[in-house]
């Protein structure tokens, strides 16, 4: 079967996890035998042998030197190959990627589009409208999440609602999802199928295992201190603001606590600000955003990985984690908590039992390593392999492209 | 000829509140929560169980003493669930000295507050053994002569002390591993004893009626009195005795009305004693009636829970483990206060549902719902029990023992 994959960003060029978890989705299904057509807003110069990545930009970008990807609205830097500069706001970037698919339909030859994200969703409708084939959106996350909750943009608002009334079918990243689909978007629940975001066991293999980049935080370690490490966007859906408060009363109690904060985001400044004013600033360290190994070293240096989100569809961080040897504590609002038991659970507004919970692994290591030593078998059973066997099975409902 | 002895267990624990480590040094209440929605108030659970199962069993039971002169049986009953039941439900603690009363109904010895202290304190062991003998004689008025430890864990040890003590007699699963070739279905004596009496559960029947009753999917569901009764008399002619040992629950609480389980126990004398020479026996009478035929030896410690038959669900992961240490390293520290509230607390911490509630065994597999528990899961139930812990140790310094 052949497949119409409408993408955002891919890795390295990803702002979270929406590229990663496309990539690790596409080369799943490709294994699988589903051939991939994947089109990105931007020229991809990296290396893919699974699939066929192709630009949806006719002016022939080379290069964006300032993606923020999907969640921010900062303007694009680009650069053509007649070499002129120029910006674009995040909605003319849009607008682009929404001609150039249609453009793009005409000559590709595919059974399914599958759309992930809203950014993607205008050129969605578009192939929709240009071929007639099916259309599955992938829900990685809602306005709904993005705004914590709040109505957030109306016209994100709108792009997703319609994409969704059009769709022939949508996937949700967890059940959590799902249910936000059908009472914010009023969507039938059967038009809603939940497939989970995966990893493999490999994607937390260590091989530049041994020093820890975090030096200070080791040495603190071997002094008897215990570190919280929370990795992830700054932005107001992520909960930080609670966390820090969890941190207050947890310091309270247990000084001998450090929080790892990893990660760039808008809500930078007020989160160093609001641990000044809390008094816990020598408690909270801000590494800004990381990726190889100083990533990794963050979550194998932390004693317990935070995902203190309001609104998380899925979370794979807290997957990550237990990759690299870290028990996790995620609140009831994040989908991952649906993949796997073996969390510490919360309620993101529940600062004091956040605290309570952060306390406990702090004095108990046997709290840790029993939590982690369970979340770990779980983790073993998980695979990308299986997530995609269902959207294979989703795919093979248009009975299109199916080998007899 | 057949004799059959029906042992029933009741207990209930005094399950330990959501408390949190701000709670440490602030809050002296673990056990009585006011939230009627909690899993952990122990009064509703209690209420509940006893409308479920206790009431109805107790009067089905009462019934049957009275309608067959033959039925006899034998139940042991916690400290623990007697405490709740004169704080909560005096009604349902009378049905049960109802049953009592008519002398056909043997009452087993046990901890009074249903630990495992056996395994890490002989004296507290003994501490807790006599607080059960002085409840059972103030509200029952009478004596155990026959010992069973807690989950039914039991050793060698354990057989050598009850020995000691004077117990007649002492329960046990009946394991294929401990029996090899042999059959639970006789009277047996345990290794390294003079006087005492190894009576052994005969599991597979047991369960059958414990676990098994309401599964659809179970190949001789539906279970009817007569079908059972045809088993019970299938065996070889000559063994003995056949222990139907299992928690009072069973009827009501794990095996629901509807599932016709009082219609079952209901029937279940009538189809047995249809048949001549088959008895109903005290766990006493059985050991008046029956010579030992052989004896077992046991030096690991058995119980009747899960495939393991061991300590596992309640010892077997490091927090279980952590958790057990903390309670009894404070033991010395805990009579040197001579405060009497404290001590109780932390015998009621003592109780092995605590420790069952931290087991991680069947949390792993995706089937939480093969998780018994009033908490979300293993780690809240730890954390928990270890913040009491850390009240009692509070409490320890105000009364000035140094840690």
């Amino acid at each position: 079967m052949k497949i119409l994959m409408l993408g955002w960003e891919l890795p390295p060029h990803n702002s979270g996890g929406l590229g990663v978890a496309c990539y690790k989705m596409c080369k799943a299904l490709a294994e699988q035998g589903v051939s991939i057509q994947f089109v990105l807003p931007y020229e991809h110069n990296q290396k893919i042998n699974f699939m066929n990545v192709k630009s949806a930009d006719d002016e022939a970008i080379v290069s964006v030197d300032n993606s923020y990807g999907v969640y921010d609205s900062h303007s694009y830097l680009i650069k053509t190959h007649a070499g002129a500069k120029g910006h674009r706001s995040l909605h003319e970037q849009r607008m682009v990627y929404e001609n150039g698919v249609e453009k793009l339909v005409e000559s590709l030859e595919f059974d399914i589009i599958h759309a992930h994200d809203w950014i993607t969703f205008s050129g969605a409708m578009k192939a929709k409208v240009r071929t007639g084939k099916p259309l599955v959106l992938h829900i990685h996350a809602t306005e709904y999440d993005r705004a914590a909750g709040g109505q957030g943009n109306p016209m994100v608002r709108d792009i997703e609602y319609n994409a969704m009334i059009m769709a022939d079918k949508i996937v949700a990243v967890s059940d959590i999802t799902k249910q936000i689909i059908v009472r914010e978007y009023s969507i039938p629940e059967d038009k809603i199928e939940v497939v989970h975001n995966s990893i493999d066991i490999a994607d937390t293999y260590c091989y530049d295992c041994g020093e820890n980049d975090y030096k200070y935080l080791d040495a603190m370690k071997r002094s008897g201190y215990r570190v919280v490490a929370s990795i992830g966007r700054l932005t107001i859906q992520k909960g930080l603001i609670n966390l820090l408060e969890a941190i207050k009363l947890a310091v309270g109690k247990n000084p001998k606590i450090l929080l790892l904060i990893v990660g760039s985001g808008e809500q930078y400044f007020e989160l160093v600000s609001k641990s000044a004013e809390l008094g816990i600033s020598e408690n909270v360290i801000f590494a800004d955003f990381q990726r190889g190994k100083r990533l990794r070293d963050a979550f194998r240096i932390a004693d317990l990985f935070v995902l203190p989100s309001v609104s998380e569809p899925f979370g794979l961080t807290a997957l990550e984690a237990i990759g690299y040897g870290t028990p996790s504590l995620v609140t009831y609002q994040s989908g991952v908590k649906e993949a796997v038991n073996n969390f510490l659970r919360v309620d993101f507004w529940d600062a004091k039992e956040m605290a309570n919970k952060i306390l406990s692994i702090a004095e108990f290591d046997s709290l840790r390593d029993e939590l982690h030593e369970n979340s770990f078998k779980e983790y073993k059973k998980l695979s990308w392999a299986k997530s995609a066997g269902k959207l294979i099975d989703i795919y093979k409902q248009y009975n299109v492209g199916v080998n007899a | 000829m057949k004799s059959v002895c029906m042992y029933f267990h009741v207990h209930q624990p005094f399950r330990v509140k959501h408390y949190t480590a701000f709670d440490s040094g602030n809050d002296h209440n673990y056990f009585y929560v006011n939230d009627n929605e909690s899993k952990t108030n122990n009064e509703n659970v209690l209420r509940k169980v006893a409308q479920k199962s206790y009431r109805p069993t107790n009067k089905k039971l009462l019934e049957l003493l009275h309608r067959h002169p033959e039925v006899r049986f034998s139940m042991s009953i916690s400290g623990t669930i007697i405490e709740q039941l004169e704080k909560w439900d005096k009604e349902t603690l009378e049905s049960f000295k109802e049953l009592v009363k008519t002398n056909r109904v043997e009452i087993v010895g046990e901890t009074y507050h249903h630990s495992l202290a056996f395994f890490y304190s002989r004296e507290e062991f003994e501490t807790q053994v006599r607080m059960h003998e002085e409840v059972i004689s103030r509200v029952f008025n009478k004596k155990p002569q026959i010992f069973r430890n807690t989950e039914l864990a039991y050793n060698n040890d354990l057989a050598y002390w009850a020995d000691k003590a004077g117990y007649k007699g002492i329960l046990a699963e009946g394991w294929d591993p401990i029996l090899g070739w042999r059959s639970p279905n006789y009277m047996y004596r345990p290794a390294y004893t003079d006087n005492i009496r190894l009576l052994l559960k005969n599991y597979k029947l047991s369960d059958d009626i414990a676990f098994r009753f309401s599964d659809r999917n179970w190949a001789e569901w539906p279970l009817t009195a007569s079908k059972f009764a045809h088993w019970l008399n299938a065996g070889e002619e000559n063994e003995q005795i056949i222990n139907l040992f299992m928690d009072y629950e069973t009827f009501g609480e794990h095996q629901w009305e509807d599932s016709g389980i009082f219609e079952f126990l209901n029937h279940l004398p009538n189809e047995f004693l249809r048949r001549e020479g088959n008895s109903f026996l005290t766990l006493s009478e059985a050991i008046e009636k029956f010579e030992p035929v052989d004896k077992v030896d046991v030096p690991n410690t058995l119980t009747w829970a899960d495939t393991e038959r061991d300590l596992s669900a309640w010892l077997g992961n490091a927090m279980q483990q952590e958790a057990i240490k903390a309670i009894y390293s404070l033991q010395d520290k805990i009579y040197k206060s001579e405060d009497l509230a404290l001590i109780e607390d932390w015998r009621k911490l003592q109780t092995s549902d605590h420790f069952y509630y931290m087991c991680t065994k069947w949390f792993n597999d995706g089937d939480i719902h093969a998780y018994f528990s009033p908490y979300e899961s293993p780690y809240e139930a730890f954390m928990n029990f270890m913040h009491v812990v850390n009240d009692l140790k509070f409490r320890l310094v105000e009364k000035g023992v140094s840690l």
